[in-house]
């Protein structure tokens, strides 16, 4: 039963490949709408241009976070190299610490980009108001960030648990 | 300095002098016009809406000469040149070419004139093309295709939807038919016949029947020889090619104007401008009255220019204390690039304090703390200094924006070698792959965020309270400064007791201080002293934030909801961990492309594919964390830290000046 033996690695990958994975389908979701809003404001003015794409640049970090995520859970089970010896409880605690990233990472992405559907309305219509406009959709990303703060802190924490 | 005090002024002036003074005034570019005094009998408000239009017609008619010349003769701008700012003209240099406008314009006519002479050639090619490819089935019939019979015969010219041979459509016609007729194919194609039939009058009714079984179609009627149309086609489209390039030619040779050209646009949106202004003046039969705000500082040369130039009388006083006074920010040259900053929130309300100069220290830590690696940093030093040199003319926005960038890339830098960054770990994955010295690495100043994120998380937390307090401190000198003693200490001490007593409290528990990874633990008595100004702020809270009733049990229930306030200290406070989360976010991506980069290994196409990956994977690395941190730092500036004291509402102080695209007048007061 060479998979049982491997389970540990396996869980915790999976934990590490969601995160990437539920977190960036996210952003691509939420970059995806932002841009459709963002052309429609460029056909009527070009020069809100620099604008508008900030504004739509704004739901993709949740992708990177994901990645990030993702990226310090291969380097801690060891797939980037080194050993790669998890036992299957270190690999599930690997998992369900990534969790958080995946999901929040994932709907905030999408509410974020609403937002910034909203925001870009608006600066379409009040390029003046860019600053304001700006902050709408960055307060949604706090719980993207918070989300990978608990998980960051939870993947640091278990590699010097002792199971 | 913060917010620059104004003055009004009144300025009467006679009206033979008004367009002098009035462009004096759109050049000094200091006074805001108000629209003041009201009309009656003797004075009247001149309505010249009429000529602003033409004005404005003709700089639209100049840019789009602009933009044919453009079209033809693109001009050579290199990547940076959109930084450059508008040309500077001495007033002498101005004067020249204001003299020859009408005969500027009148070459803007005549390019736009010849650039729709070329559409209409353009336009007329693809017709021609058509009629072309109409006759070629035509060409061997040397009979115009309108041609009918004679007096004895009737011919029938037209195309069939369907390939014949001579014989197979002979046959086909002598199916329907008993005619008599003569028959010849003109062409023949997958698509079409071409035939000419030719048969007796008294026949021509049963042909015809016999033809529209076989969708018989005429062409176009032409009176004359396909051959020799094709010809005269021909011959025209070669004359219309000379003529659009001849055309082409014409506008090119007109290319040098283009300076004139954007010098008249120019022209003509600040006479528009002016004409904006004439408008809302009041003005008798000899005289006008301009009112307006101008900064304090400027006011008494504006007055002495204004008199020993012009016959005019200028009077500068106090503005009112309901007012409404336009705000422009003045600070010393580290606070003065986050103006921006503080403008793209809102500017100053009345009475407000300016928050730039204590903003702008915290702003420039903020930012470097998120993006937090020297070499992203340096790259953002010398890319805005290289700039800022190059360009001597900038326009001030972007210069200071420059600056801002400048200042910010310096904190990164500085961050950077705290925390060991340097395109991430880039010297030691260059010195393990390419060198073999796996031991040669940046050494961080102070500590690496990765390694010890709990390390980061309480600094950040740190760097949080100690921005909000800096915040709340705002507020405490705004109340004490304007005589508001006891509101300072209800608001601002009783807090600064609550939250500062609670996190040293906190930091006696050796629960928290594990989980923090502190080293160290405050003794117990410290514990009782902070649990007892925290005790002491907020009872203080609860009986004094709702003092504006007079109730008793009103007020304490509004002070108790005012101490539920405390919550979001925590979340405040929380928000700050994104300095942690951002400051990884760089260094992480900046590894996964130094890790990507390092896999060919030290080979020659290893060097190539990490040259590649390094400039593409860093280049992007930067753009998307700077925008972070940019988006992030303006967060915490506004929510948390603006949050505490600061509520703006100003009017900026938008002076009657020369709004132009290209060029810029200046003289100095």
């Amino acid at each position: 039963m060479e998979i049982m033996e491997n389970l540990g690695v396996l869980l915790a990958l999976l934990g590490a490949v969601l995160a990437a994975l539920v977190a960036g389908i996210g952003s691509a979701v939420g970059v995806g709408m932002s841009g459709e809003a963002a052309a429609g404001v460029v056909t009527e003015d070009p020069t809100l241009f620099s604008k508008v794409l900030v504004l739509q640049l704004l739901p993709g970090t949740q992708g990177i976070y994901g990645l990030l995520i993702g990226f310090v859970t291969l380097t801690q089970i060891g797939i980037m190299g080194g050993s790669s010896e998890i036992s299957i409880i270190k690999g599930l605690l690997y998992l369900v610490a990534c969790l958080p990233m995946a999901f929040v990472g994932y709907k905030s992405a999408i509410r974020q980009a609403r937002a910034s559907v909203a925001s870009i309305g608006l600066v379409a219509k009040r390029p003046d108001q860019f600053g304001k406009a700006m902050i709408f959709p960055a307060m949604v990303e706090t719980y993207a960030i918070l989300a990978l703060l608990i998980s960051i802190l939870a993947i640091f924490g278990i590699q010097g648990l002792p199971v | 300095m913060a917010v620059v005090p104004m003055k009004k002024v009144l300025i009467l002036g006679l009206k033979k002098e008004r367009k002098h003074i009035l462009e004096f005034l759109q050049r000094q570019e200091v006074l805001e016009i108000t629209d003041e005094v009201a009309e009656d009998d003797l004075l009247k408000k001149m309505d010249v809406s009429a000529s602003q239009a033409v004005f404005l017609r003709n700089a639209g008619q100049a840019e789009q000469a602009l933009l044919v010349l453009d079209k033809y003769v693109p001009e050579k701008k290199g990547m940076l040149d959109s930084f450059a700012g508008r040309t500077l003209l001495t007033l002498e240099e101005y004067e020249n070419l204001a003299c020859r406008h009408g005969e500027i314009m009148k070459t803007a006519s005549k390019i736009l004139a010849l650039s729709r002479t070329l559409g209409d050639c353009r336009g007329a090619i693809p017709k021609l093309h058509q009629e072309l490819d109409a006759l070629s089935p035509w060409q061997s019939l040397d009979l115009p295709l309108d041609f009918a019979g004679t007096k004895e015969t009737a011919a029938f010219i037209g195309s069939l939807p369907k390939t014949y041979t001579s014989d197979s459509l002979a046959q086909a016609l002598s199916e329907r038919t008993d005619a008599e007729l003569c028959l010849s194919l003109v062409s023949s194609s997958k698509i079409q016949t071409c035939i000419f039939i030719l048969c007796k009058k008294q026949d021509v009714p049963s042909v015809e029947k016999a033809l529209k079984e076989l969708n018989f179609q005429k062409p176009i009627l032409s009176s004359q020889v396909p051959a020799l149309r094709k010809e005269e086609i021909e011959q025209e489209l070669s004359t219309l090619e000379e003529r659009i390039h001849s055309l082409e030619q014409e506008i090119i040779s007109l290319g040098k104007i283009r300076e004139d050209l954007k010098f008249v646009m120019d022209y003509y949106t600040m006479r528009a401008e002016k004409y904006q202004v004439l408008n809302s003046l009041s003005q008798s039969k000899n005289a006008f009255f301009i009112t307006g705000f101008v900064p304090a500082k400027k006011a008494s040369s504006l007055e002495k220019m204004l008199s020993d130039r012009y016959d005019a009388f200028v009077e500068v006083t106090d503005p009112g204390e309901d007012e409404e006074v336009p705000i422009l920010l003045h600070n010393h040259f580290l606070a003065e690039p986050a103006e921006s900053i503080v403008e793209s929130y809102s500017l100053p309300g009345k009475g407000e304090l300016d928050p730039t100069a204590v903003m702008a220290p915290f702003y420039y830590l903020l930012f470097g703390l998120m993006l937090s690696d020297a070499a992203y940093g340096l790259i953002m030093i010398f890319g805005c200094l290289y700039v800022i040199r190059k360009y001597k003319n900038l326009e001030p926005g972007m210069k200071k924006t420059l600056k801002l960038f400048l200042f910010c890339g310096i904190s990164t830098t500085f961050w950077g070698f705290m925390f060991g960054s340097f395109f991430g770990d880039a010297v030691n994955v260059i010195a393990t792959t390419f060198f073999n010295r796996p031991d040669i690495r940046l050494a961080p100043l102070w500590f690496e965020p990765i390694s010890f994120p709990m390390k980061m998380l309480v600094f950040s937390f740190a760097f949080g309270i100690v921005h909000l307090f800096a915040g709340l401190g705002v507020k405490l000198y705004v109340l004490v400064k304007s005589g508001h003693l006891a509101d300072g200490i209800y608001d601002v001490v009783f807090w600064y007791l609550l939250v500062g007593g609670a996190v040293i409290y906190m930091l006696t528990m050796p629960m928290f201080t594990e989980m923090l990874g502190l080293t160290f633990t405050l003794p117990a008595p410290v514990g009782i002293l902070s649990a007892a100004a925290a005790l002491i702020g907020l009872v203080g809270i609860i009986f004094t934030s709702g003092r504006e009733s007079k109730n008793w049990g009103k007020r304490i229930l509004k002070g108790l909801y005012g101490a539920y306030g405390v919550t979001s200290y925590l979340s405040d406070i929380l928000s700050y961990s994104r300095l942690l989360a951002l400051g990884l976010a760089t260094s992480v991506i900046s590894t996964v492309f130094n890790q990507l980069g390092s896999m060919l290994g030290s080979s020659i196409p290893g060097i190539i594919l990490f040259l590649l990956v390094f400039v593409i994977g860093h280049g992007l690395n930067l753009a998307i964390n700077a925008l972070g941190a940019y988006v992030h730092t303006n967060r915490l500036q506004f929510v948390e830290f603006f949050g505490k004291f600061y509520d703006g509402g100003g009017k900026k102080f938008n002076p009657f000046a020369i709004h132009t695209k290209h060029y810029k007048i200046k003289e100095d007061i």
